[in-house]
Formats: C-alpha cells, sequence, structure tokens
C-alpha cells in the first residue's frame, strides 16, 4: 500500500502525539496535576492510535512505505512498516502507556518539582524515537532517531541525578551507548559502501555475505548487542535499570532492549545465505548471557538489580532463538527458521508483558517500604495482597512456568533447539544450547523464588517493610493490566501464529527466491510447533491445579485449623531477624556459578572473648558488573595512565605549540618534496 | 479410551505403595520386619483426618505448596508412556511441558517453605532449587540424546525406542545412569538426602515441609510419592524399551518394573550412605557430564 492509507497517517500521529506527550506539562502550573493527567492522556490515546496500524500491519498485511525528501546527505527518508517492525512496534504501543499511567502515582508532580517535567517529556520523545527506529530504513534517518532514543534513555534513566550511583550509572550507560552507536555509523557507511545507497533494502536474492559483510555483521552485534545488553556488553545495564525510576526501567527493560535485537534481526534479514558462524556466534553468545544473566540474577539482592540481570537472561534466550534461525539459513532448514524465530519473536513480545510487570511491581514496594533492600523485606504480601499475587504471576512468567506466557516462548526456542539437533541435518552446538538453556531456566527460577519469597513472604524484617501498603490506583491498574496479560496471552498465543509467521517472512524474505532454488517453503509456525495443543493443555493445568485447590480447600474446612508461631526447631520465640534472607537463599550459586567478582564478599565481626561486643556479619554484592569491574576498569585505567605520559608534550606555553606547528610544517615540506624523488605511486 | 483410565488409575493410586516397598526392603537389609507395605495408605488416611495447626503470617502461598506438588506430578504423569501404552498426551516438544511443570511443583513448594519465615525451611528451600537447577541439564542432555537417537520429539515415541539399544547402546547406558542420579536427586533419596531424618541439618526436602501439618502434609506425601512413581516410570521406559506384546500383560509389566526400581532405590539406600553436602553438587555434575558425553557420542 503507498502512503495514501490511512494508516501511515495514523502512525504518523501516533507518534507525534507520543512524542509531545511531555511537551504541554511544560507550560502548565508547576505542581499541579494538570501537565501529568494531560501526558498520560496523550501518550494513551497515541498508543491506542498507534496499536491500530501496528495490527493491521501484522495480521493483515497492509505494509507500509513511505519516501521523504530529506535536505541531509544521503539520499531521501525511506520509511518502511513491514510485519516484522509492526511486531516490535506493539510493546513500544502498550509499556510506555501504562508506564505514562503508573507514573501518575508513581512520580507525582507534587512530589518531584524538579524533576517530574523532565521526566515526562524524555519518556514521550523516547517512546516515539524507538517508534520511529522501528520503521526507519535508511542509514541516515536511522541513526539519527537512534540516538534520539539513546539520549532520551539517558535522561529519563539518570531522573534522580543527584545520586552519585545513579550519576556513575547514567555516564556507563552514555560511554556504552556511543561505543555502540560508533559501531553502528561503521556497519552503515560499510553497508553504504557495499550497496551504493544508505537504503536498508536488498535486491530479492538478498545481499551476498562476502568478507565486508561479516564486518557488517560483526558491527551490527556489537553495536545492536550493546544495546540489547547482549553479554559482553551488557555491563552498563544493571546500574542503569537499577538507578532509573522503575516505569522508566519497566520501558528501558520491556522495550529499549528489544529495539537492538529488533537491529540484528533487520541487519541480518539483508543477506541471502549467511555463513553458518553468524548463527552459531549469536547462539553461543545467546547461552552465555543466559547462563550469566541467570546467574547473577541470583546472587543480587538489590531488587532492581536482580530483574535488570534477568533482562540479560531473556535477551540471551531471544538470541537463541535468532542463532538458530541463522543458522536454519545457513544450512536451508526452513523448520529451524520458524521455531528459532518465532520462539525468538514470541519472546520479544511475551518479555515485554512480564518483565514490566515485575518493573512496575518492585516500584509499588519500593514505594511502599522506601528501599530496595530485599534483606530488609519480608511479609508483604499480607500488606499489598493484589500486588503481590500480580508479582507472583510475573515472577512464575520470567520463570517460565506453565501456563503463563514465558513457557510459550521458550517452547518454541527449545524446540527449534531440539530440532536442530535431531536432524534430519544437525547442529552440534544446539545439542549443548538446549541443556544449557534449562541450566539457565533452572537458576532463574532459584533467582525469582529468592525474590518472590524475601520479598513477598514470611515476616517483615525491618520497620519499614511493616509499614508497607498498597499503592494508590494509578499504579495498581497497570500492575494488575499486566498481570492478566501474562496468565491469559500465553494460553491464547496460538492466535498469534499467523502474526508471527507475517514476521518471520519478512525476515526471511528470500523465500520465494529460496523456493526455485529448490527449497521447501518457510512452513507457517502452526504446522511445526504444537501452539494450540500446548495452549489447551495449559489451560488443563490450570484445571486441573484448581480443581486439586478446591480440594484441598474442601479437606481444611471440614477439620479444626489453628494459627500457632512457626515451629523453628524448638526456638521459643523466633523473631523476623531469624529469618532465612535473600542473600543466604542465593549464596550457594553466587558463591559457585557466577563469577568471583560478583560474589559479596564477607565482611564479619564475630564475638570475641568473655564480654563478646554487638556481633554483626554483613555481605554485599559490588555495585558494579563483573566485567565492568574485572575487564574494563583495569583496561581504561591503563590507558588513561599511558594518555596521561602524553600530557608531557601539552606543556601550555604558545612557543612550544609554534615549535609544533612549525615541526609539522616542515615534515610535510620534506614528505612532498621526498615523494617527487622516489618513485612512489 | 480404556488405557487413559488405567493410567490415571495407576498413577493416582500406586504411589503411596512405593515408600512403604522402599521401606520393606530397608527393612529386609537391616534385618527387620519393617512397617507394612499400605503403611503409605495408613499414614494418608490419617492424616487427611486430622485438623492442622498453619504457622502465624503464613497465607495463601504456604497451601499453595501442597496442591501444586500434586496437581504438577499428576499432570507430568499424562505426558509420560507407561510401560508399552503411549502417553494420554503426547505432541512435539512434549518432554520440556514435563520438565517445566515439575519445575512448577518445585516454585511453590520453596515459595511456601519461604512463606513460613523459618530459617530452616528457608535453608531447605535453597537447597532445593540450587541442587534442581543442576539436575535440568542431566535431564536435558538426555532428551536432546534420545531425541536424536529416535528422530523424534515426542516422549511417547522417543524413550520407546527398543533398537535404540541395538544402534546407539553406549549413549543408552550414559543417559540411563544420569536418569538414576537424577530420579535419586529429585526424590530426595539417599545418598543426595535421607527421608528418615527430618532434624539434620544435612536434609533438603523434608526440611521444607516442617510446618505443615494434617491434609496439607498428606498432599505433600502423596505429591511427593508421585513424583517418584513418575520420575521411575521415566526411568524405567529408558531402561526396559521394549513392548509386552499383550496390552494387559503390558500393564503387569510396568508395574512390576515400577516396584522394581522402588525395590532397587530400597537396595541402593540400604548400601550407600548419605553424601555429605557439598558433594551433592559434584555428583550431580558427574550426571551431567555423563548424559552430556551421552549426547556427544551421537554426533559425528
Amino acid at each position: 500500500m503507498e502512503g495514501a492509507s490511512p494508516d501511515g497517517a495514523v502512525l504518523f500521529g501516533a507518534i507525534l502525539l507520543l512524542a509531545l506527550s511531555g511537551v504541554p506539562g511544560l507550560f502548565a502550573r508547576k505542581g499541579g496535576a494538570g501537565g501529568e493527567r494531560l501526558a498520560a492522556v496523550l501518550a494513551c490515546a497515541g498508543s491506542a492510535a498507534g496499536l491500530v496500524p501496528a495490527v493491521r500491519i501484522l495480521f493483515f498485511g497492509a505494509e507500509l512505505r513511505m519516501e521523504l525528501p530529506s535536505p541531509l546527505p544521503g539520499g531521501g527518508i525511506l520509511l518502511v512498516a513491514d510485519p516484522l517492525s509492526a511486531l516490535f512496534l506493539l510493546p513500544v504501543f502498550l509499556v510506555p502507556a501504562l508506564a505514562s499511567v503508573y507514573g501518575l502515582g508513581y512520580w507525582p508532580e507534587s512530589e518531584h518539582l524538579r524533576d517530574a517535567r523532565k521526566l515526562r517529556l524524555f519518556m514521550g520523545l523516547l517512546a516515539a524515537s524507538m517508534a520511529v527506529v522501528l520503521v526507519a530504513r535508511s542509514g541516515v534517518a536511522f541513526l539519527v532517531a537512534w540516538e534520539v532514543m539513546a539520549l532520551a534513555a539517558f535522561f529519563a534513566a539518570t531522573t534522580e541525578d543527584r545520586q552519585p550511583a545513579v550519576r556513575e550509572a547514567g555516564w556507563i550507560y552514555l560511554v556504552a551507548t556511543h561505543a555502540g552507536t560508533l559501531g553502528l555509523f561503521g556497519m552503515t557507511a560499510l553497508l553504504g559502501a557495499t550497496t551504493g545507497s544508505f537504503a536498508w533494502e536488498a535486491p530479492a536474492a538478498g545481499l551476498a555475505a562476502t568478507g565486508s559483510a561479516s564486518v557488517v555483521f560483526l558491527l551490527a552485534l556489537v553495536g545492536f548487542g550493546a544495546k540489547a545488553g547482549l553479554f559482553p556488553f551488557h555491563f552498563w545495564l544493571p546500574g542503569a535499570h537499577a538507578g532509573a525510576p522503575s516505569h522508566v526501567s519497566a520501558v528501558m527493560s520491556g522495550v529499549m532492549l528489544k529495539v537492538g535485537l529488533y537491529g540484528i534481526l533487520r541487519i541480518t534479514s539483508l543477506y541471502g545465505a549467511p555463513p553458518a558462524w553468524w548463527g552459531g556466534l549469536l547462539l553461543v553468545l545467546g547461552v552465555a548471557s543466559a547462563l550469566y544473566g541467570a546467574a547473577l540474577a541470583a546472587a543480587q539482592n538489590d531488587l532492581k538489580r536482580l530483574l535488570a540481570y534477568s533482562s540479560i537472561e531473556n535477551v540471551g534466550i531471544v538470541s537463541t532463538g535468532i542463532g538458530v534461525a541463522l543458522l536454519g539459513r545457513s544450512a536451508a532448514r526452513p523448520e529451524w527458521i520458524a521455531l528459532g524465530l518465532g520462539g525468538a519473536l514470541l519472546h520479544v513480545l511475551f518479555h515485554s508483558l512480564f518483565k514490566p510487570l515485575l518493573f512496575l511491581g518492585a516500584g509499588a514496594v519500593i514505594h511502599g517500604t522506601g528501599t530496595r533492600e530485599m534483606d530488609l523485606m519480608g511479609g508483604l504480601l499480607r500488606k499489598m495482597p493484589k500486588t503481590g499475587a500480580a508479582f507472583a504471576v510475573g515472577c512464575a512468567a520470567v520463570a517460565a512456568l506453565p501456563p503463563l506466557n514465558g513457557f510459550f516462548s521458550e517452547f518454541l526456542v527449545y524446540l527449534g533447539l531440539l530440532r536442530a539437533f535431531a536432524g534430519p541435518g544437525e547442529a552440534l552446538l544446539a545439542g549443548f544450547a538446549a541443556p544449557a538453556l534449562a541450566l539457565a531456566g533452572g537458576i532463574a527460577l532459584a533467582a525469582f523464588v529468592k525474590l518472590f519469597g524475601t520479598v513477598f513472604l514470611g515476616n517483615p524484617r525491618s520497620e519499614k517493610a511493616e509499614h508497607a501498603h498498597e499503592p494508590g490506583l494509578a499504579m495498581r491498574v497497570p500492575i494488575l493490566a499486566l498481570a492478566s496479560a501474562c496468565l491469559l496471552a500465553g494460553l491464547f498465543s496460538p492466535f498469534l501464529g499467523p502474526g508471527l509467521d507475517a514476521a518471520i517472512r519478512s525476515w526471511a524474505q528470500r523465500d520465494a527466491a529460496e523456493a526455485t532454488a529448490g527449497l521447501s517453503r518457510l512452513p507457517a509456525l502452526a504446522s511445526v510447533a504444537p501452539l494450540a495443543t500446548v495452549a489447551s493443555w495449559g489451560a488443563a493445568l490450570l484445571g486441573l491445579v484448581a480443581l486439586v485447590a478446591a480440594g484441598t480447600a474442601l479437606l481444611l474446612r471440614r477439620q479444626a485449623i489453628s494459627r500457632g508461631p512457626t515451629w523453628d526447631c524448638g526456638y521459643a520465640r523466633p523473631t523476623a531477624r531469624m529469618q532465612y534472607t535473600g542473600s543466604s537463599f542465593g549464596e550457594w550459586i553466587a558463591l559457585r556459578l557466577t563469577p568471583r567478582a560478583a560474589a559479596a564478599p564477607l565482611e564479619a565481626r564475630l564475638p570475641e572473648g568473655i564480654f563478646p561486643r554487638r556481633a554483626r556479619v554483613s555481605a554485599a554484592a559490588p555495585a558494579r558488573d563483573p566485567v565492568l569491574l574485572r575487564l574494563l576498569e583495569p583496561f581504561a585505567q591503563r590507558w588513561a595512565r599511558r594518555f596521561h605520559d602524553l600530557h608531557a608534550l601539552q606543556e601550555g606555553r604558545l612557543t612550544i605549540y609554534l615549535v609544533y606547528v612549525l615541526g609539522t610544517l616542515i615534515a610535510l615540506l620534506a614528505w612532498s618534496v621526498l615523494r617527487g624523488w622516489l618513485p612512489l605511486p | 479410551m480404556i488405557d487413559t483410565l488405567v493410567h490415571v488409575l495407576l498413577v493416582l493410586a500406586l504411589p503411596p505403595l512405593l515408600p512403604g516397598v522402599i521401606a520393606r526392603t530397608k527393612a529386609a537389609f537391616a534385618g527387620r520386619n519393617g512397617p507394612p507395605l499400605l503403611q503409605g495408605y495408613y499414614d494418608l488416611a490419617r492424616l487427611l483426618r486430622k485438623g492442622s495447626v498453619l504457622p502465624a503470617g503464613s497465607g495463601w502461598v504456604f497451601l499453595a505448596g501442597p496442591v501444586a506438588g500434586v496437581a504438577a506430578p499428576l499432570f507430568a504423569s499424562l505426558l509420560l508412556p507407561f510401560g508399552g501404552h503411549s502417553a494420554p498426551v503426547s505432541f512435539a516438544g512434549d518432554m520440556i511441558l514435563f520438565a517445566y511443570v515439575l519445575a512448577l511443583s518445585r516454585f511453590f513448594t520453596a515459595s511456601a517453605a519461604l512463606d513460613t519465615g523459618s530459617a530452616f525451611e528457608g535453608m531447605g528451600a535453597a537447597r532445593e532449587v540450587a541442587f534442581s537447577c543442576l539436575a535440568e541439564p542431566a535431564l536435558f542432555f538426555g532428551f536432546v540424546a534420545l531425541a536424536r537417537i529416535s528422530g523424534s520429539l515426542s516422549l511417547s515415541t522417543m524413550l520407546g525406542t527398543g533398537p535404540g539399544w541395538v544402534t546407539a547402546g553406549a549413549p543408552l547406558v550414559l543417559v540411563a545412569a544420569s536418569w538414576a542420579v537424577v530420579l535419586l536427586a529429585e526424590n530426595c533419596r539417599i545418598p543426595f538426602d535421607d527421608p528418615n531424618t527430618h532434624l539434620e541439618l544435612t536434609m533438603i526436602h523434608e526440611v521444607m515441609v516442617l510446618d505443615h501439618g494434617g491434609p496439607a502434609f498428606g498432599l505433600v506425601l502423596y505429591g511427593a510419592a508421585m513424583k517418584l512413581f513418575v520420575l521411575s516410570a521415566l526411568f524405567l521406559r529408558v531402561v526396559f524399551p521394549f513392548n509386552v506384546t499383550d496390552p494387559r500383560l503390558d500393564w503387569i509389566a510396568f508395574v512390576a518394573g515400577i516396584l522394581l526400581v522402588a525395590i532397587s532405590i530400597g537396595v541402593v539406600e540400604s548400601v550407600m550412605a548419605r553424601l555429605r553436602l557439598v558433594k551433592v553438587p559434584q555428583l550431580l555434575v558427574g550426571a551431567c557430564v555423563l548424559s552430556a558425553f551421552g549426547m556427544l557420542l551421537l554426533a559425528r
């Protein structure tokens, strides 16, 4: 369809509404509620409007295409919204809108006079720029939108910039994102040089995967991988996601990471038959991310850092799926493509439901208790039963427990891996990847039992946790909406099949050409994965659990039930301080399955002598990622020292600089004279 | 239809017998008479009639543990072929659902333990989730290997590969050995955990349910027996993947096989001491390595 269609105008208007949602608030009375309400209304209206074309493109094949003239070098601006873009647009039009409603209760202007306006402005810009990134198909426009997105995220994440930890995390994020953007600049230039245009569109047979294509792939992997939080480019992520206000974390973790994954998909989609090592590398990095993210999540004691590390794990699962799809493309196995990419894309969608749920729930906890330290919490399920139940749903979903949505997407990824190893045709890597993902899943389960148990179960460990309370309506509604979405999305996932098929086709668009080359067409997801069967049996599982629960309730009703103190092996008066803490719970994994730099050094003052003083034991995980702490910081410091020696050249006296200028001139003169003498080309 | 009915009846009725068989085997080794074979059923009947004391401050999660502990193995059993009869539910990838349904019960059992606010139960929960995450890869390496041998992604067909013992005997031996370790570890049997010691610092599973009583504890015991039954059936189908021709004889062979597995567990428990806690992960990693080698032997 051409630009004349109303879809394009609606999409354009939606993006504009999102971008400007924070602007009217700048002119509203300071401290009043008008600006923030208007911002939430505008964001919701824009998102609702944007969902319409996104759904139409994804499910009804109404692809959009627009070419605008541009004064910038590099040709006109090409905007294309194909099903792949549309799939990634869904979270962009869902999560920020919910976050803006949540922000009414979490970050009200009346309590945050200094920064609420700024935050709303950049939240709107962040959402809009992500949408533009997803439809921009010419290199220059893409990079501009990319940079706006990176900077908007920086300003939104550093809202609490009076805290040193937030500032530091912000700088690290800024360095990381710009290092990544540097890679993307290189990639765009190289791609432009090989294809002769900055438009990212491949000929029907796809670009040839030559040597320079591999360089493009590696640059894309660094640039987009840094944004997605793929190991080992993830080092900025835990700090930035933990330091941001919770609804910003929800948007960054739920949506912005996915934009990085989209980039990897977009660039790989340009090539016809990629070499097998592309898929292999992505598979290995994906599995490494999954294991690393899960293990470090289990080691954290900060509520939000735990969630941030779990995002690294989930990005790893998505990358594993993409790796399987790429391997399938190299080996011409259409069912690997369908299963791997189908799982990856479904996980992108589902992660953008459960991770924002968890971050918003964590925000409610932080709002209620005033701390992020899990070991100060406990027993919150009694104080905030609704949030707690919703949080339990989120924990079960992120641990991929059936019948919640997280299980369905991981199911597809596993199935792709098993299919890739079981043959016909084989990928040995896939044989190792499936058990490795199972290990990561087991560790993630431990991490989320720890999170849920330490925060919501047992008894309050501190005064702060005693006085926790259920949040207001504006915060509760998004949390409950996302929790019900997590509960239902998996069971209804078969209905997403056609949309996933369309997105997979637009990634592997060369299937028509491949069909003529004697390869079979891409199969529909429903024909290679029994999603409908799994969904109906998932519903049956839910029914069975309800049945057993009802039976138990009946049994208990007939018997005498009393309440007594917890039997703690004979202690007459157990206290809440005697409970197992989160750090003890995660200790085994933290000591054995994570890099040493991640483990919490134990500081102990043990009781000594006949009249011991007050004893104290504490263990705090370092606030920096091990990769940052052990790899990047020593490296950066070494180079900083070397460059420091160059200071000697920079005396600060004009005469010295004039000597430098003179020396340079003489050297150039000598060079040009020498060139004349020597037979140089 | 009849097969499904028999399948469900077996999984509902048979599990409490297994702890009785194990206990009798151990008693025979120790020269005692031991408890009656049907002690498991008597215990259940007694517990279901009792009242219960809930720990102060616990909520719905405390009861969700026992509920998930029964519902999950029961559901998982539907995905598993019993003997030569294929599973009531089977589709490509059903073993993934099988593994994750068992994880569902682990999530709620461990959460229920944490809901009591007891230090001991928290410790047990921590051990349970930590050791189980090492058992998962051993299980999955086995799945991957079996999928490769049989070319199928469904438990019903990939487990019943009788010819596999001829063409791929060595990998199957390795997988069976690894899964035997998983069977013992996941069901908290010696050498990993001793189900008879309720009050020792080295225990894992029993400590998580110290505060459950009455009907809730009855469900815990029933669920644990059912999990033992289900994992025994999985192990049995790898070791004995052959079909007996007559369907009725096949059911009898299956029940006999399960009882044989229970007796073997009793023998293991009689002749081995429990490992020190620090050795438990080493043995589980060993199990992973075994099945990983099994998988590697199949790759070429």
